[in-house]
């Protein structure tokens, strides 16, 4: 039996669905870098995931095209951010607090919308979805080709936007000035960098990513909508980004190990084990808690982060 | 030509005017001091002048143009650059990106470290301002973050310098290679307004001095036409001793004993096998540049942190652990931090006063705290440290510093204690309140009790120990006299090894 889930763990189709399954996770690990990496702190990535995945079935469902479905995801995500970042930067609410507002929000606004929209309140009709894709050349190297010779075309375009997001934040003025905000906003308005500017940037752009990886779960897989199908996902991202030390490169590791850890439990329910298959379903949770509790690594977090800055000027 | 006029300033906060129709002229090229106690409103001032703050009337002009300041970038536009007396800088960034953050060099849209790294080192060199570009400002010197704040104004071409408070985190040697900077970039034929407290340095470095009290302007004077003793009186509105008398007293037993005491910090040893002992009539002044384990040192007097090594004697008994049980003992604390230790700034007057012994007689009897008692002690010891506030019922917080640190003080002695541990006991007090707190620790002296000043103050160190010790990187690296001479305890402050014999 052991070689059994030997073979489950180190197996390359294991690889490819932990890659395909760490999207979402990674890009909203990535939100919620720009968004920390500012200041905000940003619980409500599970909230904006969930819209996304909403209104990326939606748009779909309506212009009968993923393409669209997916860009009205981006935005739907982005427009939730924008709420979070009017009430955290310009009302200064508590972030932690107005992001349970979001997801509660969320939650709510979607079971209802899809009432109004499709009359049902579980699951909707199919709509249009992204198919993956067989990449030639690559999907005929061997090992690499299996890993990601076949994968959606969402898979690409977030690792893509992984490496854009690393530079912008690592290698661009706007980047260190994200950086400076988060850490000393006081220091940032001093050498006249726009705070406000920065938040709802950053917030906001953090919106968009959670609203694409949002659009991968509903219209980049299995072209439906569920009620709550973001289940805890936007949660794992903040937990991979803490992981990947606020870099939207770490987030990704960290949240492949996560997805792994998914894709193992995934195939390992399928087999004859001696363990009930409620145990072997908390394994990526158990990880998410032993890493983020057990100190593994010593986290930083930008030094402003929760904190609400007003500049004198804006008194 | 005049750099800046600020013409008839008024700025209130609530009910507090913290500059009240303040009138300042600096001329190009001149060094002026703006001198004033805590609170005289220094600081607001240059803080309205960088736009940080919006005055509530009056009008700015900069280079006799009049101007609109409505952020630092408006000043920033104007060749304003400020250095702030807590620095504005990321410990996590390297000194480039500090530097260049918000004035960034991009070619393609991305940032050309490279360039910036260069300009940089160009500036440094030009005005001896000593500094890697590219170390992360958490692992260089506080007197070198200081060159890092100079440099990130000049990087952005600023004419005039604020410097706020610039010494009060330096040593006498950084702080005499800091007046070196500014004659040199007086020499370039730049402006700057040094903010300070500090008479000496305003006699030493400005040309000008203008005072500041109450938020008002009491004079602008020529400095070569004037002297710290009428600077002083200026400043304060009465005579002032700049001298405290220590009498000779007599030295008795040892009341507090370290020895071969360490702390660990986060980053290592903080407090390396330090041993030492205060006798009764004793002040033992502990002296070293911030940041070399005095804190930590505190703390573990205190109790507040775990020694991995190290016994700490009370009249040769051995403490148990925790804060209670030198409480039980007779040690009193005046804390570094007053606002985080030392007072609750929402709770009143009466109940700050209390603290510590708010389950003892006379102020509480089974479990009820007894109001009446409170107060009647609270008023009894208000007026007898002549601590200034509207009623015992107001909040701490809305005390001047020096009157939460009398308040401090106050109820700290006033449990008669046999050990005194002073931490940077005058740290954000105004003069009047500092010649106060000097007499009370050398009353207790007298009267037979011993001292532990743990002070970044040279000056107050030397003024009021019979002994020295200088704390250098967890260590005590010496010990000295009393009449040990400024330079020598500045070197050994500052790392250097004390000569032999």
């Amino acid at each position: 039996m052991w070689l059994e889930i030997l073979a489950v763990v180190f197996n390359l189709r294991t690889l490819n669905a932990a890659i395909r399954m760490s999207t979402p996770i990674a890009l909203a690990a990535m939100g919620g870098a720009f968004s920390e990496r500012a200041g905000v702190i940003n619980i409500g990535l599970e909230g904006m995931l969930l819209v996304g995945a909403f209104a990326g079935a939606v748009g779909s469902y309506a212009t009968g095209s993923a393409l669209l479905g997916t860009l009205i995801g981006v935005a739907a995500g982005a427009a939730t951010a924008a709420v979070f970042s009017i009430f955290t930067v310009e009302f200064r609410a508590n972030h932690v607090v107005a992001g349970v507002g979001i997801n509660i929000l969320a939650l709510g606004l979607t079971t209802w919308l899809m009432q109004v929209v499709w009359r049902t309140r579980g699951i909707s009709p199919a709509v249009a979805r992204v198919q993956s894709i067989r990449v030639p050349l690559i999907s005929s190297i061997p090992v690499i080709g299996e890993v990601i010779g076949v994968q959606s075309p969402f898979v690409f375009v977030m690792i893509a936007l992984i490496v854009g997001g690393w530079i912008l934040l690592f290698r661009t003025p706007l980047g260190l000035r994200i950086r400076m905000t988060g850490e000393h906003p006081e220091a940032a308005d001093t050498v006249g960098i726009n705070v406000r500017f920065i938040k709802h940037f950053s917030v906001i752009l953090g919106g968009a990513l959670c609203g694409f990886g949002g659009a991968y779960l509903s219209i980049g897989n299995i072209g439906r909508f569920s009620m709550g199908m973001s289940a805890g996902r936007g949660f794992m991202g903040l937990a991979a980004n803490i992981f990947g030390q606020w870099n939207p490169i770490g987030g990704l590791g960290a949240s492949m190990l996560f997805s792994y850890a998914d894709a193992v439990q995934i195939r390992l329910q399928t087999m004859e084990i001696a363990l009930p298959h409620q145990i072997i379903q908390m394994i990526p949770y158990l990880l998410t808690i032993v890493i983020l509790a057990g100190g593994v690594v010593k986290s930083r977090p930008p030094a402003a982060l929760g904190n609400h800055y007003r500049s004198g000027g804006d008194a | 030509m005049r750099a800046v006029e600020l013409h008839d300033i008024t700025k209130r906060f609530g009910t507090l005017a913290a500059n009240k129709a303040v009138h300042l002229t600096v001329e190009r090229g001149e060094v002026h001091s703006l001198l004033g106690e805590n609170g005289a409103g220094k600081t607001t001032l240059m803080k309205i002048l960088f736009g940080l703050y919006q005055a509530d009337s009056g009008s700015i002009r900069v280079n006799e143009r009049p101007v609109a300041i409505r952020r630092p970038d408006d000043a920033i536009t104007l060749g304003i650059g400020m250095v702030h007396q807590h620095f504005m800088l990321v410990p996590r960034l390297t000194v480039t990106e500090n530097v260049i953050a918000g004035s960034e060099v991009a070619r393609h849209g991305f940032l050309d470290m490279a360039t910036a790294v260069e300009d940089i080192a160009k500036l440094a060199e030009r005005y001896r301002l000593r500094v890697a570009p590219r170390a992360r400002v958490e692992n260089i010197s506080v007197g070198q973050q200081q060159r890092v704040e100079i440099l990130k104004a000049l990087y952005r071409k600023a004419d005039l310098l604020i410097l706020d408070e610039p010494t009060a985190v330096l040593t006498p040697q950084e702080t005499d290679d800091l007046f070196e900077i500014i004659r040199r970039l007086k020499g370039d034929g730049k402006t700057v307004i040094f903010i300070t407290h500090k008479l000496r340095e305003t006699m030493a470095i400005s040309d000008r001095v203008t005072v500041l009290r109450d938020g008002a302007v009491v004079d602008t004077l020529y400095t070569a036409e004037t002297g710290p003793a009428e600077l002083a009186r200026r400043m304060v509105g009465r005579d002032v001793l700049l001298r405290v008398e220590r009498p000779p007293s007599e030295i008795g037993k040892p009341l507090l004993e370290v020895c071969d005491l360490s702390v660990a910090s986060r980053y290592g040893t903080a407090v390396e096998s330090v041993s030492f002992a205060v006798h009764a009539g004793e002040i033992l002044g502990i002296a070293g540049v911030e940041g070399n384990g005095q804190l930590e040192l505190e703390e573990a007097i205190l109790g507040l942190r775990k020694t991995p090594s190290g016994t700490i004697k009370v009249r040769s008994l051995e403490l148990g652990s925790g804060p209670d049980a030198r409480r039980s003992v007779g040690m009193a604390h005046i804390p570094s931090d007053r606002l985080r230790r030392g007072v609750v700034p929402d709770f009143s007057v009466a109940w700050n006063l209390i603290l510590g012994s708010q389950w003892r007689r006379p102020f509480s009897r089974r479990g009820a705290l007894l109001r009446n008692e409170i107060a009647d002690y609270a008023r009894r010891v208000v007026s007898q440290y002549g601590i200034r506030c509207e009623s015992i019922e107001a909040p701490v917080g809305s005390l001047s510093g020096g009157n939460q640190q009398k308040l401090v003080v106050a109820r700290e002695l006033s449990r008669d204690p046999d050990v005194v541990i002073a931490c940077q006991p005058t740290r954000g007090v105004d003069v009047g309140a500092i010649e106060y707190i000097h007499n009370q620790l050398l009353a207790m002296r007298a009267a037979g009790k011993a001292v532990l000043l743990i002070s970044a103050e040279l000056d107050e160190v030397r003024a009021l120990s019979d002994r020295i010790l200088v704390m250098y990187e967890g260590k005590i690296v010496a010990e000295r006299k009393s009449d040990a001479g400024e330079s020598e305890l500045g070197l050994l402050m500052a790392g250097h090894r004390a000569e032999a014999g």
